[in-house]
């Protein structure tokens, strides 16, 4: 089911001294499509698990309307919305077995959508196998591991056939390598049962790598919603630009004269249809080319081989952070680490550039990116 | 190593010197006062072994007295303050203005003067010559007839004790159950909530396993407590509970000890150790219905 | 549209509900507010009242139209309550802090140093826990009478030093305090002693606070073991002052004078329960009881 938020608010009034109120979740219009998995990302406190919990109903919003199809859902109890949540730290009940925390949803029901036992046990049992865990339905919570807990909590959110599936960091509490296999899980559970699906992360990675489409958010406001790739590629602000990427993007403070792109006093790139002004320029760690001749110097750090391909570590004065440079270049390549200097050239498509006081993106011959906001 | 035996055992000193001269040898010489038969305190001299003390304390009616009135408090005030506390803490709990206030009030009595306040109930209660008292004349508007609570019918003293004593352990069950509540993640609650669950089953099926361990905490030492009552009776009614027909088993034992009766350590003793067998095996009992109840 | 009005009134039902529920909630706590309040209203306004018209009263009156001190003067006066109070004072003082020495002591010997021994000599601690004061009673009362001290302080208050619990609580405290600053300490020659009072006991603040307050309570309130102990009103403390007051202070019937001796040995705690309440009951819940 196609979820639409239209001119979503939630406002927390303080009750602090100096009573400035919160807006948590600001004007939020999207629509997402059905079946899809969304990724609603942003770094911690920026109000993406309010936006969850609207959508669940857990919360009331101070404006705007929640859709589900054609259904307006923003007056209906959790209950009645048909969605499944599945929390970050599970919230599984600990006192009853797996197949116990399965059902307890299921004989909620009550009147006409009453289930008959067997038909209860049938379900849970589906949902159990759905999410292979169906040798484990009489354990207690406290004796699985955290993979198997995130599990159970999701079969307990599948059990009623949500029509809109909720997860809220759902990978936060496993370790790295369960966090790959889970993610792979989640993707395949999603997939099989056909459900929209939003989750909410601050981990980027996380969310480019298995979302298809990704909502980036940042204290309360929605910066910009594509496909991940999308987004990566073509990010709308320096917001964005920083957020998406590891190693992160690398970000100097440069000025657009006669159309080509100075960092300091060197013309790096050529940048047409930019007007002269002060700019962010943003270039992607793969954006550098190693070239003696290269418009672009750096003083040379050190040089750190990882195998698949070598990172090199520069500095330079008009970094926007004082940050080391980070670029990857292919093992190819070989780097003098005995001279103080190194020099690139920029791939073209690699190097994004920012107004310096709006920090919008500002293009040149590239495409502006497909924004659904 | 030697030296940091020595020095551990020096810092140690003064605690195993207390307690071994004010718990570890009483404790021992409390079975052997109870098994000497006709001990005379003047003399510290007695007659014989055995078990006469028990016997004696066994049969002697204010004893039988005792034991009753304290059963009764027990039966009575350990589930009322428990059931009372349990829903006075959901209140708590669901409430956001004034709920630091009331919690604030409700410890009072906590931190109160038992005999002192103790003295507050008994004129609240009392029925004198110049005025029926406060209840009294809140039972009249109602269209009750007045009754004597201090120095009336048993049902009328028995009341009054059972809410004092009530009053009195109110604070500490609100204070744990309150706490419990509060540890109870809203994750759980908002994980109903989408589930529809109803109140009344996140209540039964939710809220209250994961508090039992709490709540059987507070049974096991309401027991304790409730048997060991004492303090509460002599400040409603005087030292002289026996007369007033209103002593505890404890009072059973201090009268023994000194009082009016003056001076039976024996008979003290092995009223003291029934005491503490019944305690015992109350406290097991309940241990072992937790264990098949609480799962986890 | 049907479905949506349906919706509407669903939620219309939930809403009166809720707040019929809440309305409920709140009258429960307020009766029980009152209940417990109430006792603490009666007594403040008894002890103002005046001897003449609290008597003449056969309604009581829940106002005292001529408000009056003299039954403060009274308390002070006609019976020892000075005296009672500073008694009680002094026991509450000495036990506390001779407690504190101890417990401090004890608990650093279990949760820092290593003995031969350790493992046993806490579990019978611990297992110490268990043995109802109602047992050991019997003999220390003989034993502090064949002593002689009865009607003494020291009789008062050497069974009241250790306490067991208090051990527990600050040993389990004094172990959250890292090793590495024990290392660091001996590193820089610093003694034992003076590590344990310069640092363990300033980090365990908080801790030490909690049982101080506690202690304090259950002192000032002690009754059962003062009562055997003294006959002697010269060393009574408020508590028997209390029950000798009304078995035979100021003659039986005058109320509002033993109302206002019971609003003066109330109010102590009280007001160090309003400033302490936080850590009062944060160290009530963690463990312990009244009595």
């Amino acid at each position: 089911m196609k979820v639409v938020l239209d001119h979503l608010t939630k406002k927390f009034v303080s009750r602090g001294k100096d009573k400035r109120d919160i807006i948590a979740v600001n004007d939020f219009n999207f629509e997402i499509p059905d079946g899809k998995l969304i990724g609603l990302l942003g770094p911690s406190g920026c109000g993406k698990s309010t936006a969850l919990n609207l959508i669940s109903g857990l919360e009331v919003p101070t404006h705007g309307r929640i859709w589900f199809g054609d259904t307006d859902v923003t007056d209906l109890q959790p209950e009645n919305r048909g969605v499944g949540l599945v929390f970050q730290n599970y919230a599984l009940y600990p006192h009853l077995t797996v197949l116990q925390n399965i059902l307890f949803p299921l004989q909620n029901l009550k009147g006409k959508d009453k289930l008959s036992k067997e038909v209860m046990k049938e379900k849970a049992l589906e949902a159990a196998r759905l999410v292979q865990i169906d040798q484990l339905l009489d354990r207690k919570p406290g004796e699985l591991s955290g993979g198997q807990q995130q599990r159970v909590a999701i079969a307990r959110a599948l059990v009623k056939t949500p029509s809109v599936l909720l997860l809220d960091e759902p990978l936060s509490n496993l370790d790295a390598r369960l966090r790959l296999q889970t993610r792979e899980e989640i993707k395949r559970i999603q997939q099989e049962t056909g459900v929209t699906t939003i989750f909410v992360t601050h981990d980027q990675e996380e969310a480019m790598s298995i979302s298809d489409l990704i909502i980036v958010m940042k204290l309360g406001v929605i910066h910009q919603i594509g496909k991940p790739q999308e987004v990566y590629d073509d990010p709308t602000n320096l917001f964005v630009a920083e957020f998406l990427g590891t190693p992160p993007i690398n970000v100097f403070a440069g000025r657009v004269s006669q159309e080509t792109l100075y960092i300091g006093e060197e013309a790096v790139l050529p940048v047409p249809g930019i007007s002269d002004q002060e700019v962010w320029a943003g270039i992607r760690p793969e954006g550098f080319l190693l070239d003696d001749q290269g418009p672009f110097t750096c003083q040379l750090l050190r040089v750190e081989v990882m195998g698949r391909d070598i990172s090199v570590v520069s500095t330079h004065s008009n970094s926007k952070t004082d940050k080391a440079i980070r670029s990857i270049i292919s093992t190819d390549n070989t780097v003098d680490k005995s001279s103080k200097t190194v020099r690139f050239s920029l791939k073209p498509h690699k190097v994004l550039i920012f107004n310096k006081e709006t920090e919008e993106r500002l293009y040149f011959g590239q495409t502006a990116a497909k924004t659904e906001g | 190593m030697k030296s940091n035996n020595m020095k551990a055992w020096l810092y140690l000193i003064p605690a195993i010197l207390f307690l071994g001269i004010f718990m570890v040898y009483p404790l021992v010489d409390v079975f052997i006062y109870s098994f000497e038969e006709g001990y005379n305190f003047a003399s510290q001299s007695f007659t014989g072994t055995g078990l006469f003390n028990y016997s004696y304390v066994l049969h002697d009616p204010y004893f039988l007295q005792a034991l009753k009135n304290t059963l009764i408090l027990v039966v009575i005030t350990v589930p009322v303050s428990t059931g009372l506390a349990l829903l006075i803490s959901l209140g708590l709990s669901s409430i956001k203005p004034l709920k630091h206030v009331f919690q604030t009030v409700y410890f009072l009595p906590y931190v109160t003067n038992t005999l002192a306040v103790g003295l507050v109930f008994m004129i609240l209660f009392k029925k004198t010559a110049y005025t029926d008292g406060l209840i009294n004349m809140l039972i009249q508007w109602f269209g009750g007839s007045s009754v004597d609570f201090i120095d009336g019918p048993y049902w009328a003293k028995m009341f009054v004790l059972c809410f004092y004593t009530i009053w009195i352990v109110m604070p500490f069950k609100i204070l744990i159950l309150t706490s419990a509540l509060a540890s109870v993640k809203q994750d759980y609650y908002n994980a109903a909530k989408i589930d529809g669950t109803s109140a009344l089953r996140t209540f039964g099926r939710i809220t209250l396993p994961m508090i039992s361990p709490m709540i059987f905490y507070l049974i096991i030492t309401g027991f304790i407590g409730a048997f060991k009552a004492y303090q509460d009776a002599v400040a409603l009614f005087g030292t002289d509970l026996n007369s007033a027909g209103m002593n505890t088993i404890v009072g059973y034992v201090y009268d023994m000890l000194y009082g009016d009766s003056g001076g039976y350590p024996s008979y003290a003793s092995a009223a003291a150790i029934i005491l503490f067998v019944i305690v015992l095996t109350i406290t097991t009992i309940n241990l072992m219905i937790r264990r098949k109840n609480v799962q986890y | 549209m049907n479905q949506n009005s349906e919706f509407s009134t669903a939620q219309k039902k939930t809403k009166t509900r809720k707040t019929v529920l809440r309305v409920v909630t709140f009258v429960m706590l307020a009766v029980w507010g009152i209940v417990v309040l109430f006792p603490f209203y009666w007594m403040i306004l008894t002890s103002i009242k005046s001897y003449g018209s609290y008597n003449a009263e056969h309604i009581p009156a829940f106002i005292a139209t001529n408000p009056t001190l003299q039954n403060y003067l009274d308390a002070f006066t006609s019976v020892p309550l000075a005296r009672y109070f500073l008694n009680t004072t002094i026991f509450t003082l000495i036990t506390t802090a001779a407690m504190l020495l101890v417990i401090i002591f004890a608990a650093y010997a279990f949760a820092r140093l290593q003995f031969k021994g350790k493992n046993l000599v806490f579990t019978i601690f611990l297992s110490l826990m268990m043995i109802p004061n109602e047992l050991v009673i019997i003999t220390n009362f003989v034993t502090i009478s064949n002593l002689g001290l009865r009607n003494t302080f020291t009789g008062l208050i050497l069974p009241s030093i250790t306490s067991v619990f208090y051990i527990y609580l600050l040993k389990e405290n004094f172990e959250l305090i890292p090793d590495e600053l024990y290392k660091a300490a001996k590193v820089d020659g610093t003694s034992d002693l003076k590590y344990l009072f310069k640092v363990m006991v300033p980090i365990c603040r908080p801790t030490i606070v909690t049982v101080v307050i506690l202690k304090i309570i259950e002192c000032w309130n002690s009754y059962v073991w003062p009562r055997l102990i003294t006959d002697d009103q010269n060393y009574y403390l408020v508590s028997n002052g209390i029950q000798e007051i009304r078995e035979n202070g100021f003659g039986r019937e005058n109320i509002p004078a033993m109302m206002a001796a019971v609003v003066v040995i109330s109010v102590p705690l009280i007001v160090l329960y309003l400033i302490f309440h936080k850590q009062i009951m944060e160290g009530v819940s963690r463990g312990g009881t009244k009595g």
